[in-house]
């Protein structure tokens, strides 16, 4: 049904008309221009189009914006505040964790997801939470450290 | 033809080096001698230099780089950068021999307009041929730039200048200076000097580091942008019409119900039917309301019956490598070992399926792809549109993931041919199913080996066939005095219907499949002489780079001697690739019940000479481990009668970081041998250490990959 749908997009009020069944992932990228958060399988298998909706992950090629209605959305181009990175964008550069690039939007939105709900996670948690996000690259080991460093140096990610 | 392109590479880097035959290169490029320079980059990219469809690299180093009125340097190269790190590594090429720092490079890369012609990027090369090619144009940047420094500062030579950061300075006073900046400030020269030396290893100042990679920021920020990511103004969605099967033939269309969707256009252009509108989500709900039959293909092989196929449909064996007398290997040998290894097709798969967007204006046709090869789709795409391929611009932005399977670009020319018949720009990105439909598989293959060993332990014979992997490092390296290497189809796909879809390059094109064969039959050898699978190899070995290779990963490993299976579960292999010598070692534990492997720790030692940049050397190294967990232990395409029955990642598996082993690499100081390829070698060996690991741990000799569960607990022995 097509109709206004408000929400908060990265801290900033967004009121979009739109048909409410079509995905998120295509209202973010093609209605919106955030193109961060990418396509990899277009149903829930890969999390190369996770985002934040009310602190919890979600997969866009796969959530409705009837779904977030009211909600807060946080994007990979939320991440940083005042043109500072946050610390897991900070890790994932010290450790260079990622090669082509394409699912470490996915990657890092899903480790906010994690430290949002837990400070310290061991590693053994951080391989379980990250297991349906898909690296092609094979970039996992440095992406599981870089996750350790952010929770180390963190206190509170959000 | 891939091979004639290398060559001709390392004949150009050659003569780059050397300087002859230069005006013969420059007259088959078209080049006119003079030097270009600008002070304003953007300048430079509207006026790109005109040359008639090169397919060599040009010796005019203008067309390598451009040094601003602000000092900053600008690299075209025509490599793409698909997470392999050569946009960071040719840069540390550039600033090395140019004398600049490393932060005022920008690279500009993959864009036919802009950058001097490439063939492509695969096979581990843009460093090992296009690395000396661009160091050969930079250096003699570099010396024109001396000249003129010396000219500019009135000193009698370039003897007593020396270089830093781009300042060119007289070693006696150094306040006499002048920088690169000033110097092409404004002026056009005409200027070449000849045989032009590279530096020397010694005086590598960042080449051997790893500094931040050029592409770090982007990339962690979700600023990076791939072709899916560009959306010229007006720009249309397409969805295409697929077949349910290779050589399905299609009889009846019914667009109706797609047609009624508001904002939706239908073409037919040829055999294709394209559904098109502003949002791709829509564009593709139309595409599911078009209702279309098609007539099955003839019933052909399947993912069970194709080894037998392979055999029958393979061309006559071809000779490969011969030495010594097969026959007489035959009298030396006491104990004749014979076995079979086959493996299945296997995807790309690659997080970024394959994207495009065209747009005509003006006349040209402009293409933003997901491709490794933006030069040689060119022509391919001006065909298709109808236009000169000078009027063609081909951009790679960066691509999320090839490893060989985005050298075909089907999706560009479908975007093109649907930019010229609407007019608008077009966007077509591959779903999941059409990714797996269209990938260029890694070709199912069956390896015969026959050897010999003699009362003494020794190989006297080896006979090797290879049917429909291709004989890529196919021939051993081990010392045994009668042996011959056969092969017959190749891994691209040649012979034509050998196998029943394509086949292309995947990550290490055919040396996955010859590793796995040849180092799982040594360790059977080893095992069947009662003997541990180092010492044996070791006994066979003479070529210093592979013992050095061998010994330093099980040293680092902590290997103790012991014949196979020792129910410890480890295990070794070696493999050479793209001139790199590498050898890995692990360990697994195997759950027998389940036949579920448990991979707890690899180490991979490599030497591919000169090391550039070593982290990113160690990200290749731990991402083909990582990626060759999968073809060794899950991956495997499932098909039949043409169709593709694995659509996405709920079925064909890839590796996880739930399997992830501890990893550790190991750089080999080889600083006296030039760089070779760091992109593939220790894939190579995955299916071989795991399949000897697995044997160690069980018994069990599994001879077909993937080791799936089922036929790891078929193959376990009885008790």
């Amino acid at each position: 049904m097509r109709r206004s749908i408000s929400f908060t997009l990265n801290g900033k009020p967004v009121q979009l008309t739109v048909d409410d069944e079509r995905m998120l992932l295509w209202v973010l990228r093609y209605d919106l221009g955030l193109t961060g958060t990418k396509f990899g399988c277009g149903a829930a298998l890969c999390g190369s189009c996770t985002v934040i909706v009310n602190d919890e992950a979600v997969q866009a090629c796969v959530t409705a914006v009837k779904e977030i209605a009211g909600k807060r959305v946080l994007t990979i181009e939320g991440l940083s505040r005042e043109g500072h990175l946050h610390p897991i964008q900070e890790a994932f550069l010290n450790h260079e964790a990622f090669q082509c690039g394409y699912c470490t939007p996915g990657m890092i939105v899903q480790a906010y997801a994690l430290l949002l709900k837990k400070a310290h996670p061991t590693r053994e948690e951080i391989i379980r939470h990250l297991d349906n996000n898909l690296c092609r690259c094979g970039s996992h080991t440095r992406i599981v450290d870089a996750i350790l460093e952010a929770a180390g140096s963190t206190k509170g990610v959000a | 033809m891939l091979r004639d392109d290398a060559n001709e590479a390392v004949a150009i880097a050659a003569d780059l080096k050397t300087g002859i035959s230069r005006r013969g290169f420059l007259q088959m490029a078209g080049a006119g001698l003079f030097i270009f320079f600008v002070t304003d980059p953007t300048a430079a990219f509207q006026e790109p230099t005109r040359l008639p469809a090169p397919t060599s690299y040009p010796t005019d180093f203008n067309a390598y780089l451009r040094i601003g009125g602000d000092g900053r340097v600008t690299c075209f190269v025509g490599k793409v950068e698909m997470g392999q790190g050569s946009k960071t590594a040719l840069a540390q090429l550039l600033t090395d021999e140019l004398d600049v720092s490393f932060d005022s490079v920008d690279m500009v890369m993959g864009d036919t307009e802009l950058c001097p012609w490439d063939m492509g990027t695969f096979g581990s090369l843009s460093v090992r041929q296009f690395g000396p090619v661009l160091r050969g144009a930079v250096a003699e940047a570099r010396a024109v730039l001396l000249q003129m420094a010396a000219e500019y500062l009135q000193l009698p030579s370039v003897e007593q200048l020396r270089v830093k950061d781009g300042l060119v300075m007289y070693v006696q006073d150094e306040h006499k200076s002048v920088s690169y900046a000033k110097l092409v400030e404004g002026k056009r020269i005409e200027r070449h000097l000849q045989k032009v030396p590279l530096k020397p290893v010694s005086a590598f100042t960042v080449i051997g580091k790893s500094p931040r990679r050029k592409d770090a920021l982007e990339k962690v920020t979700g600023k990076a942008r791939y072709a899916a990511d560009m959306t010229p103004p007006g720009t249309l969605h397409a969805r295409i019409i697929r077949p349910p099967a290779h050589g399905a033939t299609r009889k009846e269309v019914d667009t109706t119900a797609a047609e009624k969707v508001p904002g939706v256009r239908v073409i037919r252009d040829g055999e294709m039917i394209a559904v098109l509108h502003e949002q791709p989500d829509i564009a593709e709900q139309a595409r599911a309301l078009i209702r279309a039959r098609f007539e099955p293909p003839r019933p052909s092989a399947d993912d069970r019956t194709i080894f037998d196929h392979l055999l029958k449909a393979a061309p006559p064996l071809q000779v490969v490598n011969e030495k010594g007398a097969l026959a007489e290997g035959e009298k030396l040998a006491t104990r004749v070992v014979e076995e079979t290894y086959r493996n299945s097709y296997v995807a790309h798969a690659p997080m970024e399926t394959h994207s495009a967007v065209a747009v005509i204006e003006g006349g040209k046709l402009r293409v933003w792809a997901s491709t490794q090869t933006p030069f040689s789709i060119r022509p391919q795409l001006a065909q298709a549109v109808g236009f000169a391929p000078e009027n063609v611009r081909v951009i790679a932005p960066y691509i999320g993931g090839g490893f060989g399977g985005k050298s075909a670009s089907q999706q560009a020319v479908e975007a093109a041919r649907l930019a010229k018949i609407t007019g608008r720009a077009v966007q077509v990105v591959w779903d999941r199913a059409e990714e797996f439909f269209y990938d260029t598989f890694r070709p199912a293959a069956v390896v015969k080996i026959r050897s010999g060993l003699n009362d003494a332990g020794k190989l006297v014979f080896w006979d090797y066939q290879v049917y429909g992997g291709g004989p890529r490092e196919a021939q051993p390296f081990y010392d045994i005095p009668h042996q011959r290497t056969q092969s017959a189809g190749d891994w691209n796909g040649n012979p034509p219907g050998l196998h029943p879809f394509a086949v292309g390059p995947w990550r290490a094109p055919s040396v996955n499949t010859n590793t796995f064969a040849r180092e799982s039959h040594i360790d059977t050898l080893a095992s069947k002489l009662g003997r541990d699978p180092l010492e044996f190899r070791l006994s066979h070995l003479s070529d210093p780079r592979m013992r050095r290779v061998l010994l330093a990963a099980s040293e680092h490993f902590g290997w103790k001697p012991a014949s196979g299976p020792s129910g410890r579960g480890v295990g070794l292999a070696c493999a050479i690739y793209s001139g790199t010598y590498v050898a890995t070692a692990a360990e697994v534990a195997v759950n027998k019940s389940t036949g579920t492997v448990e991979v707890k720790r690899v180490v991979s030692a490599q030497d591919q000479g000169v090391t550039v940049n070593p982290d990113g050397s160690r990200q290749q190294m731990e991402g083909s481990i990582t990626m060759g967990l999968g073809y060794a232990l899950a991956e495997e395409v499932r098909f039949k009668d043409g169709a593709v029955l694995d659509r996405n990642f709920d079925t064909y598996q890839i590796p996880r970081f739930s399997w992830l082993p501890r990893i550790e690499t190991i750089l080999i100081e080889n600083p006296e041998t030039p760089a070779s390829g760091c992109g593939e070698p220790p894939i190579t060996t995955t299916g071989a250490v795991m399949a000897n690991a697995i044997f160690d741990a069980t018994g069990a000799r599994l001879l077909q990959l993937p080791m799936t569960p089922e036929r790891l607990k078929a193959a376990l022995p009885p008790g």
